[in-house]
């Protein structure tokens, strides 16, 4: 057989490569959950409540089921001898209530799965949805997490009538000596609005039992395959190694595919019970009611300072609302929150209060930047209002209360500790590119004539790479496999789970840096527990600092072995692997890695103590998170006559570390800023008063389009992370952690000499319009 | 009640027993097993679904397939031409135009019709021109690169 590998000396770890996922996704050829055609295929459709809150008397299934074409129907009794849909979090008082896969004797939110039908054909099933008669007797519900809190409120949960679904508290310093010593206090109730993830895919499962050796494939657009696995085969009472999951191509995630779904687990129960394949996806318009929603935040902010700027202490009171159950990770998202409720600042003395509370909602979770945005969103904006207090400029004052860079590590009145950074650079960089001294001068002059301009800033640390293990649920390592084949063709494993990140680029880059081989010799593979060594999956801006290590560290113990091979055809014991090739460094002899590949597996000899073939997996245990770090800066103008927000520069100076591809790097920064930018300005999930979803298609919720998004200026400074030794640290998640106070900060400025101070998200036209024609009061 | 079609399907002809209800993506999906239309809404906002008939992009949710009963009908698979990607594909693989790839198949018949009416577009223009195809991934900023880029290209 001919060895095919070319050596390469070209370093690639840096380099705007094109991806190498695009030929599938530009032809129309790659294969996401509903591509996926099996013989037989069966269709789920699902029965969803039309009530917040109500009992069931009764369900009526005959007519769905004498449907021509109905093949079942199952209902909350056909289930319940099944597990609970998960929650993985524990805090000392947290309160799971069972969460049946199908509504048992009620439901709990507009959207709960009662029923499950099944047919031959897509459009009987759902004709059959319509047949399912459930007889409901609605009860009160509520919808508002601060009214689930008060005296008298509908219990969500009637063992639970206070609807407390968890509390959290942690504190750092002596916060009673920082608000007694401080010269000024400010206060702000800010809210981090409910938002649809609204992954461009929609979530879908396909299913498919065999009988005969009993085991189960099961495919879902998932981010996390191998939790997935174990979670389900625990849900239905499976052995784990007779589950097959398999996550195909995914359309976007963005936390909200972190889950495992009642709909998933239903998919795998019908096929076990038909003997069919089966395949379930969602329809938008079920996306909006039943896939979690992210933040859902009021957070009550008091912070500090001294009339210098010095700012001493913050105390927050965060009220999460919960929706009616736990998701997965559900309870962590507002501990994460006060994890980096200081942002980068330097005081010592904080205390933060979460309750978790039910509301009669579908439930919140997992959404990009999960936690974090809330945090940032609320120290940023209360930094402008101390600096209005204060009569400060907002650069000047976070510069004097940065942390600085001789600190690092810096250890936080939280209890993480930052990695690496320098943050008064990063806002210096940005404050000279963007122009600032000019942009105040121009406001000056706008706001002679009239005009409304602002200029926003907000600066932000973020806590990614996810992470050592204590932190996680899942456990927080990655993993790799890397395997030369005999013909020198090199194939990754990884247990991370990239549905658009690129991370079959990036990390390609990596191993064929490592190695010395050409990219085209390099196949990266992920999302199939059966061919891929356990992982723990995609989310938390983890990638490539986590799973990418576990290349790195597997590629390392493989070199050792083959330069082991390497001395044995070179009859030499001192030999060096580089660039595709094993060199005698006494007579300059070589050989490549293709031929000691192929030594490695077909022989004739192998070095003593040496296994044949040339494979290593690595599990890599992080011994910290990462920390990026940034500086964004909005330019914009409110119009007064109509409230609508123009944005005339957004500027994005991040720090993620070493860069592996700067290209992927400004698409996550562009699409992350984004997602921030709709939330600041655009998005929000409306439940009425009566608990009825009214944002429940695109034609309500409003996810940004090309022309709402402006374009994106984006710098870097490059700080390595310490943690591991690529140095990176992480930037899925950064954008959109940035981009929400940029933007309301560059509103309120613009409309600060009016008095306002804050203003909640979204910046809706008409807030902006009223808040203008009141002269700044709302 | 079943209809029969004729139609011309990325230059290969077909005739098809449809149900008088079935919608264009779903016939072209299932029943012609062409899986490049993606379906993300089938309320005819997010451009998932994005079709030329008859050299006009559609959103195929929004049609039933006897609607298109005696047309043409190029979906992403009839981009590119004997192996050769089309200049739309090329550009949207350049310029990083795509990350989960799920818009991208409404993305790019978008662009072919946006840049065959608008040779050479604005920013402006070509944001408005993607007015109808959603992305939740990119922030569009790459995919407004990449449009100019392929506008370049196939008007240079
Ligand atoms: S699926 Fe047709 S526009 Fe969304
Ligand atoms: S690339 Fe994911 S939706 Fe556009």
């Amino acid at each position: 057989m001919e060895t095919t590998v070319t050596k390469k000396t070209e370093r690639l770890i840096g380099k705007p490569i094109r991806r190498r996922e695009d030929p599938r996704l530009i032809t129309g050829t790659a294969t996401y959950v509903e591509d996926i055609e099996l013989p037989g295929m069966h269709y789920a459709a699902v029965v969803r409540s039309p009530h917040p809150a109500a009992d069931i008397k009764g369900i009526d299934t005959r007519a769905a089921e004498q449907h021509p074409g109905v093949v079942a129907v199952y209902t909350g009794k056909d289930i319940d001898h099944l597990g609970a849909v998960p929650c993985g979090i524990s805090l000392p008082d947290l309160r799971i209530p069972h969460h049946h896969l199908l509504a048992q004797d009620r439901v709990y939110y507009v959207g709960h799965p009662v029923a499950v039908v099944v047919a031959g054909d897509r459009y009987i099933a759902a004709d059959a949805v319509d047949l399912v008669e459930v007889e409901y007797e609605p009860t009160d519900s509520v919808s508002e997490p601060e009214e689930a809190l008060e005296a008298g409120a509908p219990a969500v949960h009637a063992e639970w009538p206070d609807n407390v679904a968890f509390t959290h508290h942690q504190e750092g310093g002596d916060i009673e000596k920082a608000f007694a010593e401080a010269d000024v206090i400010v206060k702000e109730r800010i809210v981090s609005q409910r938002l649809a993830p609204s992954a461009m895919e929609p979530r879908g499962t396909v299913a498919s039992w065999n009988s005969g050796d009993e085991t189960l494939t099961v495919y879902s657009s998932t981010q996390i395959p191998h939790i997935l696995r174990t979670l389900m085969a625990g849900v239905l009472g499976l052995p784990e190694h007779k589950l097959r999951v398999i996550a195909p191509e995914v359309g976007g995630g963005f936390g909200s595919k972190c889950e495992l779904y009642p709909e998933e687990a239903l998919t795998a129960f019908i096929a076990m019970k038909i003997g069919k394949p089966v395949k379930w996806v969602l329809t938008r318009r079920d996306e909006f009611l039943a896939t979690i929603h992210g933040r859902g935040h009021i957070d009550y902010y008091e912070l500090a300072a001294k009339k210098d700027g010095t700012m001493l202490g913050l105390r927050v009171k965060i009220i999460q609302d919960v929706g009616s159950f736990h998701m997965l990770l559900t309870p962590a998202m507002p501990t994460l929150s006060v994890l980096m409720l200081p942002g980068l600042y330097r005081f010592k003395n904080v205390h933060a209060d979460v309750v978790g509370v039910f509301t009669h909602r579908m439930a919140t979770d997992l959404y990009r930047g999960a936690g974090r945005p809330e945090a940032t969103h609320g120290i940023e904006r209360m930094v402008e209002v101390l600096a209005a207090e204060l009569k400060m400029d907002p650069v000047e004052l976070r510069i004097k209360n940065f942390v600085p860079p001789s600190d690092f590590p810096y250890d936080t009145p939280m209890g993480v500790s930052y990695d690496s950074g320098n943050y008064k650079a990063i806002l210096e960089k940005a404050v000279e590119t963007v122009g600032y001294s000019q942009l105040r001068q121009e406001q000056q002059e706008a706001r002679r004539q009239g005009r409304l301009m602002g200029i926003g800033i907000a600066t932000y640390g973020e806590i990614c790479a996810f992470g050592p293990s204590p932190a996680l649920p899942t456990g927080g390592w990655e993993s790799a496999t890397v395997k030369i084949e005999p013909s020198g063709q090199v194939t990754v494993m990884t247990g991370v789970s990239p549905h658009g990140q690129g991370s079959q680029t990036t990390f390609s880059q990596i191993a064929a840096d490592e190695l010395g081989v050409d990219i085209d010799d390099i196949v990266v593979t992920h999302g199939d527990t059966s061919t891929v060594q356990h992982g723990v999956g995609t989310f938390g801006s983890r990638n490539t600092a986590v799973g990418g290590t576990a290349l790195v560290l597997a590629i390392r113990e493989l070199k050792e072995k083959i330069e082991t091979y390497g001395a044995m055809l070179l009859e030499s014991d001192d030999v060096t692997y580089g660039a595709g090739v094993c060199t005698c460094n006494k007579t300059g002899k070589t050989v490549t890695l293709g031929e000691i590949a192929m030594t490695s597996w077909t022989g004739p000899t192998y070095p003593a103590n040496t296994q044949p073939g040339l494979v290593a997996t690595n599990y890599w245990e992080p011994p910290n998170f990462a920390f990026p770090f940034g500086a964004h800066i909005v330019v914009s103008e409110v119009d007064p006559d109509t409230g609508e927000v123009a944005i005339s520069r957004y500027l994005a100076v991040d720090d993620c570390g070493k860069v592996i591809n700067p290209l992927l790097v400004d698409g996550q920064v562009h699409g992350g800023v984004a997602q921030g930018l709709g939330q600041a300005l655009y998005e929000q999930v409306v439940y009425d008063d009566t608990g009825q979803l009214v944002t429940g298609e695109y034609m309500d919720y409003a996810l940004p389009k090309a022309a709402m998004v402006p374009t994106i200026e984006t710098d870097r400074t490059e700080t390595p992370s310490p943690v591991n030794p690529l140095g990176v640290k992480g930037v899925g998640e950064a954008g959109t952690i940035a981009a929400s106070p940029a933007v309301v900060n560059s509103v309120v400025d613009a409309l600060s000499h009016l008095g306002v101070r804050h203003i909640d998200m979204p910046l809706t036209p008409e807030k902006i319009w009223k808040l203008v024609q009141q002269g700044g009061s709302a | 009640m079943k209809t029969q079609i004729n139609v011309c399907i990325n230059g290969q002809e077909r005739t098809d027993e449809v149900e008088s209800r079935l919608l264009l993506i779903h016939y072209l999906r299932e029943v012609v097993g062409l899986k490049g239309p993606h379906i993300g809404c089938e309320t005819s906002i997010c451009g998932a679904c994005t079709v030329a008939l008859n050299g006009k992009t559609v959103k195929s949710c929004a049609l039933l397939a006897v609607q298109a009963d005696g047309q043409d009908i190029v979906t992403v698979e009839g981009l590119a031409t004997d192996g050769q990607l089309h200049p739309v594909q090329e550009a949207f693989w350049n310029e990083h135009g795509l990350q989960c790839g799920f818009c991208t198949p409404g993305m790019l018949m978008t662009t072919r019709e946006l840049i065959e009416r608008n040779p050479d577009p604005t920013d402006e223009e070509i944001r408005h021109g993607l007015e109808g195809n959603l992305c939740r991934c990119t922030g569009y900023q790459h995919i407004v690169n990449a449009v100019k880029s392929a506008a370049a290209k196939v008007g240079g």
